[in-house]
C-alpha cells in the first residue's frame, strides 16, 4: 500500500486525444481556413520588412524612437542597436522574428480586447475565464506547441497560433483591470447624462483605461517575442532557430550574437510600446 | 433586471395609483416619492411582507440577511425648491438621490417627477429621461479627466445628439455662468478642487435641466472655497430657479442653502422642515442631537425675534409730546416714525428740550432732533446684527422696502438667543 493503487486511473490523456483526433477529423476544413488568415497576414508583414530597404527602417525606428519617448538620442540608441543587428548578419532573420512578433500581436489583441472588455463588464465572465487565463499563463509554453504542430503543421502557422495563446492572457487581464479601476463617478457621470453602455465603454471606459490597456499590449509583445524564439523549434524561421542551431552545434559565439539580437529587438520593442502607456492630462493644451 | 422584477412583483398588490391620469392638478409636488424601499440581499420579498416592514432595521438584518437601503420613504418637492437631504454616512441620504435617476434601483414605491413615475420607466426611456430631465453633480466631480473643460461641458449635449458648433456654444455659455470663462482649452487636471466643482456644475447646468440633483458637492472642498461655493450657489438659484436635491452631512451648509430640509436616519426620514423649524423644533432626539451644534445666530432672522418698541413717537406729535412720552416711560430716546409708519430716526430728549423750550406751537419733531439709524430687514440673520449692536447704543430698527418699522430686536434678545444655546451645548 505504499505505491499508489494503479486501478484508480483517470485516462486524461486517453481523453484529450480522443478530442484532438475528433476535432482533426471534423474541423479540417476550419483550421485550414484559420491557418490561411494567419499566414496572409504574416506574409503581408515579412513582404513589407524584407522589401523596405534596412536604412529606411532604421530611419523610422529613430524617428519613432524620437516622437513616442521625447528624446533624440533615444531614438538614436534604438537605431544603433538595429545597426548591431545588422552588423552580425541577421537582418533578414531579424525582420522574420519581428513579422512573426507582429502578426501573433496582430491577432492577441483582436481576440485579447473584446475578450478584455465582456470580462469587465460581467462578473460571471469574470469568474469563469479568469480561472483558464490562470492556467494558460501557469502551462509550460512548449505544451502549446504540440496541438499547434497537430493542427496546422509544421511551420509559421503553428507558431503565431501557440505564440498567440501564450501572449493573449495579459492584455484580457490589462483590459479588464483597466476598465474597472476607471472612475466609478466618471462613469455614474455618463450614465447620468442618458449615455448607452456604448457610449460609456468609447467616451469614458475605453479612453481612461487606455494606459492600462496599453501596459497590457506591452507585456503582450514581450511574451510574443519570447514565444517566437521558443516556436522556432517547429519550423518558425527566425533568430530563435539559430540559437536553436547553435546550441546543437555547441557554437558559443554564434548563439551570443543571435541571442544578443533577440534582446537588442526585445529592448526597442519594449521601449516603444511602453511609451504608449504613459497619459498625462494634468498640462494643459498649448494655445 | 432581478431587481426590476422584484419592484413589480411587490408593487403588484398596492398597484398605486397611476399618475399620468391621476395628475389632476399641479398642486402636489413637482418630485413626489411616494412608500419608497430599498432593500439589499437576497430575501426582498419577505422584508416587504407587512409583518417584517414594521421591524427595526437590525431585526430585519438579523433575521433576512437583508440591509435596508431606504424605508418607507415619502416626501414632495416643489419647483424651483432647494431642497436638503441631510444625514450621516449610512443614513441612505446618497441611495435616495440615485434611486431618483435609477443609478440605483429602488425595490419598491414610486418616484413621480413632473407627472412621470421613474420606478416604470424602461430602460430605453429611463435613458432619455435622465436626457431631458436631470443634471446631476458629484461629490468627487466625476470629470471625464481625458476631456477638456469644455468637452466636460459640453459632454449631456453630445450624448442629446446636438451638432458640435450647438453643443460648444451651450457649453461655453454654461461655463461663463459658473465664472470659468477661458479654461475651457485645460484639462481638469490642471484645475483646482472647487474649479473642477465648477465644470461639473456647468456640465449638468448645460443640459438646461428641470432638475438639479448634488451628491454632496462640496464635501471635498477646502472650508474657505467651500463657502464661497455654496455663497455662489445661492445667488445663481436666485438667478436660474432650479428644483435642486442637495445631499450633504454638513448641516450648517443645510441651514444656509436649504427651503428645506429631509434629515434621514437609517434609512428613514426623521424630519422635515423649513431651516428654522429644524433648529427651534427638532423633532426627536437625533435631530436635536444633529441641530445642537447650529449657532442660532445663523439661523434665526431678525423677523423671528423682534418685538413691539416699547415706546414709539410719531413725528407730527411735535417735539413736547415727545419729551412727555419719553419722560413718563423713564427713556432717554426712541424711534420717530411719520404717518406711514415710516422709520425717520432716533430722537433723544437731549436734543429734543432745546427744541421744545422755543415755545413755539411746532406740529412736527423737527428733522434736525432725528438722528438717522442702521437699520435691518426681517429676514437678515442675527449674525448681521452683531456688528451694529456693536456700534450703536439702540435697540436694532427692522423696516420693510420701504423703510416702514416692523419691529426692533433688542441687544438682551439677542443675547439671550445666543446664550440660550451656549448653555445648551454645556449640558
Amino acid at each position: 500500500m505504499i505505491e499508489f493503487p494503479e486501478v484508480i486511473s483517470i485516462p486524461l490523456a486517453d481523453w484529450i486525444d480522443t478530442i484532438m483526433n475528433w476535432l482533426l477529423t471534423n474541423l479540417d476544413e476550419f483550421f485550414d481556413i484559420i491557418g490561411f488568415i494567419i499566414l496572409q497576414v504574416m506574409l503581408a508583414f515579412e513582404n513589407f520588412f524584407t522589401i523596405v530597404p534596412w536604412f529606411v527602417i532604421i530611419i523610422l525606428v529613430f524617428l519613432a524612437g524620437w516622437k513616442f519617448l521625447g528624446k533624440w538620442y533615444d531614438g538614436f540608441s534604438f537605431a544603433l542597436m538595429l545597426f548591431a543587428i545588422g552588423t552580425f548578419g541577421y537582418w533578414d532573420l531579424a525582420m522574420r522574428t519581428l513579422s512573426l512578433v507582429f502578426a501573433a500581436v496582430i491577432f492577441s489583441l483582436l481576440i485579447g480586447l473584446p475578450i478584455g472588455i465582456i470580462m469587465a463588464r460581467s462578473d460571471k465572465a469574470e469568474s469563469i475565464i479568469k480561472p483558464i487565463l490562470d492556467g494558460m499563463q501557469t502551462m509550460p509554453s512548449f505544451v502549446y506547441l504540440i496541438p499547434a504542430l497537430m493542427f496546422f503543421g509544421l511551420g509559421k502557422v503553428p507558431a503565431i497560433i501557440a505564440t498567440i495563446i501564450y501572449a493573449v492572457p495579459p492584455v484580457i487581464r490589462l483590459t479588464n483591470v483597466g476598465i474597472r479601476t476607471v472612475d466609478k463617478e466618471a462613469v455614474e457621470a455618463a450614465l447620468a447624462f442618458g449615455a448607452t453602455p456604448r457610449m460609456v465603454l468609447f467616451d469614458v471606459q475605453l479612453p481612461l483605461a487606455k494606459p492600462s490597456i496599453m501596459v497590457g499590449v506591452n507585456q503582450t509583445t514581450m511574451m510574443a517575442l519570447a514565444m517566437v524564439v521558443i516556436g522556432s523549434m517547429i519550423g518558425a524561421k527566425g533568430l530563435g532557430m539559430e540559437v536553436l542551431l547553435s546550441i546543437n552545434r555547441i557554437e558559443v559565439g554564434r548563439g551570443f550574437e543571435a541571442g544578443i539580437s533577440i534582446v537588442l529587438l526585445a529592448i526597442i520593442i519594449d521601449r516603444l510600446t511602453h511609451s504608449f502607456a504613459k497619459n498625462d492630462y494634468t498640462n494643459s493644451t498649448e494655445k | 433586471m432581478s431587481s426590476e422584477n422584484k419592484r413589480e412583483v411587490s408593487e403588484a398588490p398596492s398597484s398605486g395609483p397611476n399618475v399620468q391620469e391621476d395628475s389632476s392638478e399641479d398642486i402636489e409636488g413637482f418630485i413626489q416619492v411616494r412608500n419608497l424601499w430599498k432593500v439589499f440581499g437576497r430575501d426582498v420579498k419577505r422584508v416587504l411582507s407587512p409583518k417584517m416592514r414594521k421591524l427595526s432595521k437590525e431585526a430585519i438584518q438579523e433575521k433576512t440577511g437583508c440591509v435596508i437601503g431606504m424605508r418607507e420613504i415619502s416626501l414632495d418637492v416643489n419647483k424651483g425648491e432647494f431642497y436638503i437631504l441631510m444625514g450621516l454616512s449610512g443614513s441612505g441620504k446618497s441611495t435616495l438621490i440615485r434611486s431618483l435617476i435609477r443609478l440605483n434601483e429602488p425595490t419598491s414605491g414610486s418616484i413621480i417627477v413632473n407627472n412621470t413615475d421613474v420606478t416604470k420607466l424602461g430602460k430605453e426611456e429611463i435613458l432619455d429621461f435622465r436626457k431631458t430631465t436631470y443634471g446631476m453633480v458629484f461629490q468627487h466631480y466625476g470629470l471625464f479627466p481625458h476631456m477638456t473643460v469644455l468637452d466636460n461641458a459640453a459632454y449631456g449635449l453630445k450624448v442629446k445628439g446636438l451638432p458640435k458648433g450647438e453643443r460648444y456654444a451651450k457649453a461655453m455659455q454654461s461655463l461663463e455662468t459658473v465664472g470659468l470663462k477661458g479654461w475651457e482649452d485645460y484639462y481638469p487636471g490642471a484645475l483646482s478642487g472647487g474649479m473642477q466643482q465648477r465644470v461639473g456644475l456647468a456640465r449638468a447646468l448645460a443640459n438646461e435641466p428641470d432638475v438639479l440633483l448634488m451628491d454632496e458637492p462640496f464635501s471635498g472642498l477646502d472650508p474657505l472655497i467651500r463657502r464661497q461655493m455654496q455663497d455662489e450657489l445661492v445667488e445663481l438659484q436666485g438667478k436660474l430657479q432650479k428644483t435642486i436635491i442637495f445631499v450633504t452631512h454638513d448641516l450648517h451648509e443645510a441651514l444656509k442653502l436649504g427651503d428645506r430640509i429631509a434629515i434621514m436616519r437609517d434609512g428613514s426620514i426623521v424630519q422635515i422642515g423649513t431651516p428654522e423649524q429644524i433648529v427651534t423644533e427638532p423633532a426627536d432626539d437625533y435631530v436635536h442631537e444633529f441641530v445642537r451644534d447650529a449657532s442660532p445666530a445663523k439661523v434665526l432672522t431678525a423677523g423671528t425675534i423682534m418685538q413691539e418698541p416699547e415706546v414709539l413717537l410719531y413725528a407730527w406729535e411735535g417735539p413736547n409730546t415727545a419729551i412727555h412720552m419719553l419722560q413718563a416711560n423713564k427713556r432717554e430716546a426712541a424711534f420717530v416714525v411719520d404717518k406711514t409708519l415710516r422709520l425717520l430716526g432716533v430722537a433723544t430728549i437731549e436734543r429734543l428740550k432745546p427744541l421744545a423750550s422755543e415755545k413755539k406751537k411746532n406740529a412736527k419733531i423737527p428733522p434736525e432732533a432725528i438722528r438717522g439709524v442702521p437699520t435691518v430687514r426681517e429676514d437678515s440673520y442675527i449674525e448681521e446684527l452683531f456688528s451694529i449692536v456693536n456700534a450703536n447704543p439702540y435697540p436694532i430698527p427692522v423696516t420693510d422696502e420701504s423703510g416702514k418699522l416692523l419691529g426692533v430686536v433688542k441687544t438682551d434678545t439677542i443675547f439671550e438667543t445666543i446664550k440660550s444655546d451656549e448653555e445648551e451645548k454645556h449640558d
